[in-house]
């Protein structure tokens, strides 16, 4: 077998593996939080027997290891559960609500990462002249100033001063995609902004570290101009490492949004995991929180497999 | 002037240096070197390292490496002084008319692209020629550089070829934009003698059958001598001679020239064999996780008082075997006897005294030593571990060692970054010779010293022989070394000693085919070696 097929075949059975026990700790962990649902469903004044009786309507008195192996084979078959709360199905809602996320985190991916990674390279170019200290400047400020700030002042001041884009970023199947984008530019530019600065900076430290290689003196020796330098011959030997910067704020751009979210009223997957907590929707919780851990793995299994493509050594051995 | 291709006039070049400690300040590195050379000429420039060489090789592409920079002067390419271009002018020059091979081609090329899109880069991005041209050109520089499947030799990324073919094919990437100057920095010093030579004809028909010009940097006179029409000689920044080739190796006219072409000096009668202190009885060793021997079944000994030298090029196990011997790899078969006793195959089971008598000196002197401690320090840390002095003791101790490898009063509160590549060396022989061994095993210590400062080190280690009656393995793919300072020689190919024994029965024919190629491959210092030994090996190939 090719070397690489076996690293990335080793590489996504691991993957599973690693699901499988976020899984495990998932369960065990809705388990031991404090509080009881059907305490939380019926009120003080249930009767004992009421409690019981909702108890085993939910099926919470079967033995909790039983419950998480029902729960696996419910998961495995695309069945995540009921809500306690609202007794819809949990895929059905979530499907929709993951789909929201996505599309934000998509639009906000799809500026912010080709954007961190040019302002990487230009920062190399210009490395300790002015470009590059506005570049480290802008950026550095914009990931410490809090999200929710950086919500705010954008809607002060961009929807409320200057009348563009909307306040709320709420969006519905009813509307075109022109619509949709307007609706959420400015959730957009505030998740870039989040995550543009730990991208670029990245870019900029793993090729400043290849630009010391012997090979980038050849090139710069062939007369290739400053640019091609950079691009040309340092950038393809720093992708392992930025690649897996992207794909963590990638996941962040994810699994991270509950902030941003809440304001702007996006209903993405934050604002409906932050909802059933607050009803103690154990369900809810346990489908989330998979859906999470799956989105972190996922993306980095791929970093790690970009990682080892992007390796001549191993795509092409001896 | 016609024919004048580059002119260097007064050339100036200096850097700033931040030394442990101290403020950093402006040194100069070339100071004032001028020289000319035509069209077609190869002028080789020799010296130490420090010497300015690979400085005055980049200055003709304007290029200062790291902090250097050019601080006066001219350089003048086919009639422009090329230190007075815009960046993009410069650009222009490099890779098109000046082209530059550097020393570690395994370094110098990208990993993450083909051999053939670096080498025909230059040539396109100048609009030299179309890319069909250049892999045209390409192809045929492959073949004329001996390469193998030249059609299909760019295909391959560069960690899928040798050493020695990067060499040639980073030789083919300087001459693929047709400039009319080839920079060669030391292009085959990082390779095995026997690889040497081969690199080293095809870089000499290369630059003949193009009629480039070129400039050839090394430190190896003998090297030089090969292929250059002329040399100059540097030092310290400054020019000490400039001649035709036959002038400079035959009557070098200055003290320091004549120095540099009677380098290995030393004569080293052999011993008579005397009952051995180290038995090395059938090792043979693999590294974990691999499914090949690095050693088969070696077998060699050793005399109190003596040195064997374990010779051959990179990857015949000669680092494995000290490895083995140190404890460092336990060996899967044989034993090691060493003073009377059988050690331990690990290093775990080896007692403070086997440690003791058993010490090493390695390549690297600058690596091998803590950086953050004096030499005080790291000479006297063995003084305190084996033999528990302190303070005054160890002080008036470590005093002494400095004393026996030849260094005063000043160094003991010194820092390894405060001294020279031969200093280094010596501390490390003082730290080796502090424990008082019966065996010191020397990785290629001379290695990467120049040869007037080598030649101090064999000097001192043969004198700390004598007095102290300690044994040496030596370690080295250097033939010169092994002349000078072994009584016996083991001659290792793919972990195997294929010739051993006294150095005279070794160095006497008949060889074998691998020691005759060896030895057939160290560079003499004499005009047209290179012809010579290619031709009888022509000869040879042709009588089989």
């Amino acid at each position: 077998m090719h070397p690489i097929l076996k690293l990335v075949l080793q590489r996504l059975a691991l993957g599973c593996l690693l699901l499988v026990a976020a899984s495990a700790l998932i369960f065990a962990g809705t388990m031991i939080l404090p509080g009881d649902v059907a305490q939380s469903i019926l009120g003080q004044s249930a009767t004992p027997q009421a409690l019981a009786n909702l108890r085993a309507e939910l099926g919470l008195d079967v033995p909790p290891v039983q419950r998480y192996f029902d729960w696996l084979g419910g998961v495995l078959h695309g069945d995540l559960g009921t809500s306690l709360t609202n007794r819809l199905d949990i895929a059905d809602t979530m499907g929709k609500r993951l789909g929201n996320t996505l599309f934000l985190a998509f639009w906000a991916a799809i500026i912010s990462v080709p954007l961190a990674i040019f302002l990487g390279l230009l920062a190399v170019r210009y490395e300790g002249r002015w470009p590059d200290k506005l570049i480290s400047g802008v950026t550095l400020a914009s990931i410490s100033i809090p999200e929710f700030l950086i919500g705010y002042v954008l809607i002060y001041f961009i929807a409320v001063k200057l009348r563009m884009f909307t306040t709320v970023a709420m969006i519905n199947d009813g509307m075109s995609l022109g619509e949709k984008l307007n609706a959420i530019a400015l959730p957009v530019i505030v998740l870039t902004l989040v995550v543009l600065a730990h991208m670029m900076r990245m870019t900029r430290a793993a090729i400043l570290n290849v630009m010391q290689s012997a090979y980038i003196e050849t090139a710069e020796l062939k007369g290739l101009s400053s640019f091609k330098v950079i691009a040309r011959h340092a950038f393809p030997n720093a992708i392992a490492p930025i690649v897996n910067v992207v794909m963590l704020n990638l996941a962040y751009l994810v699994v991270g949004v509950v902030v941003v979210e809440v304001v702007f009223v996006y209903p993405g997957m934050g604002q409906y995991l932050v909802d059933h907590v607050a009803k103690r929707d154990v369900p809810v919780v346990q489908a989330c929180g998979l859906v999470f851990a799956a989105v972190y793995i996922c993306l980095n299994m791929i970093a790690d497999i970009v990682s080892i493509l992007s390796n001549p050594r191993l795509r092409h051995p001896k | 002037m016609g024919n004048m291709l580059l002119e260097v006039r007064g050339l100036k070049i200096g850097a700033t240096i931040h030394p442990p400690g101290e403020k950093s300040r402006d040194i100069e590195i070339v100071k004032g070197v001028s020289f000319t050379l035509e069209k077609g000429r190869v002028l080789g420039l020799i010296g130490e390292s420090g010497a300015g060489k690979s400085t005055i090789g980049l200055s003709s592409m304007a290029y200062g490496r790291g902090g250097v920079r050019i601080t006066g002067g001219e350089v003048h390419v086919n009639g422009r002084d090329i230190l007075k271009l815009s960046p993009r002018g410069l650009r222009a020059v490099r890779g098109a008319e000046v082209t530059y091979v550097a020393q570690s081609a395994a370094a110098a090329f990208n990993p993450a692209k083909k051999l053939m899109e670096q080498v025909t880069e230059a040539a396109v991005h100048h609009g030299r020629c179309s890319r069909e041209e250049a892999e045209k050109r390409a192809v045929v520089l492959f073949k004329k550089l001996g390469l193998p499947n030249p059609e299909t030799f760019g295909n391959r990324y560069p960690h899928q070829v040798s050493g020695g073919q990067l060499q040639r094919a980073m030789t083919a990437m300087a001459l693929c934009p047709q400039p009319d100057l080839v920079v060669f920095d030391e292009p085959t010093t990082a390779l095995d003698v026997t690889t040497q030579i081969d690199v080293l004809a095809a870089i000499k028909d290369a630059i003949r059958d193009t009629g480039v010009a070129a400039l050839y940097i090394t430190h190896d006179l003998a090297v030089v001598a090969q292929v250059s029409d002329e040399i100059m000689v540097l030092r310290h920044g400054e020019m000490v001679e400039h001649g035709e080739t036959d002038q400079i190796i035959n009557r070098p006219a200055k003290e320091y020239t004549q120095a540099l072409v009677s380098v290995r000096s030393i004569e080293h009668q052999e011993k008579t064999l005397a009952a051995p202190v180290l038995t090395v009885d059938g090792i043979t060793a693999r590294y974990r996780g691999t499914k090949f021997d690095v050693l088969s079944d070696v077998n060699v000994s050793l005399a109190p008082g003596q040195t064997l030298a374990i010779v051959g090029e990179s990857g015949s196990g000669k680092s494995t075997l000290a490895r083995v011997i140190t404890g460092l790899l336990p060996p899967s078969a044989g034993k090691i006897d060493f003073a009377g006793r059988t050690l331990s195959r690990d290093l775990a089971g080896r007692s403070r005294d086997d440690l003791r008598e058993l010490q090493m000196i390695y390549q690297m002197a600058d690596v091998a030593m803590n950086p953050r401690q004096t030499v005080g320090t790291i000479i006297g840390r063995p003084l305190e571990f084996y033999f528990g002095l302190k303070g005054e003791a160890k002080r008036k101790r470590t005093q002494e060692l400095l004393d026996q490898i030849e260094m005063g009063a000043g160094f003991i509160d010194r820092y390894p970054a405060e001294l020279s590549g031969g200093q280094k060396q010596r501390v490390c022989i003082a730290r080796a010779l502090a424990a008082k061994p019966k065996l010191i095993i020397c990785d290629e210590v001379t290695s990467a010293l120049d040869p007037l400062v080598a030649d101090g080190i064999l000097k001192l280690l043969l004198d700390l022989q004598k007095a102290e009656d300690v044994a040496y393995l030596f370690i080295t793919h250097d033939l010169a070394t092994v002349k000078a300072i072994a009584d016996s020689i083991a001659v290792m190919f793919k972990g195997r000693v294929v010739r051993y024994g006294t150095k005279t029965e070794v160095l006497t024919p008949p060889f074998d085919d691998y020691t005759d190629l060896l030895l057939g491959s160290v560079p003499e210092m004499r005009l047209g070696w290179l012809e010579d030994v290619l031709s009888s090996r022509r000869m040879e190939s042709a009588g089989n």
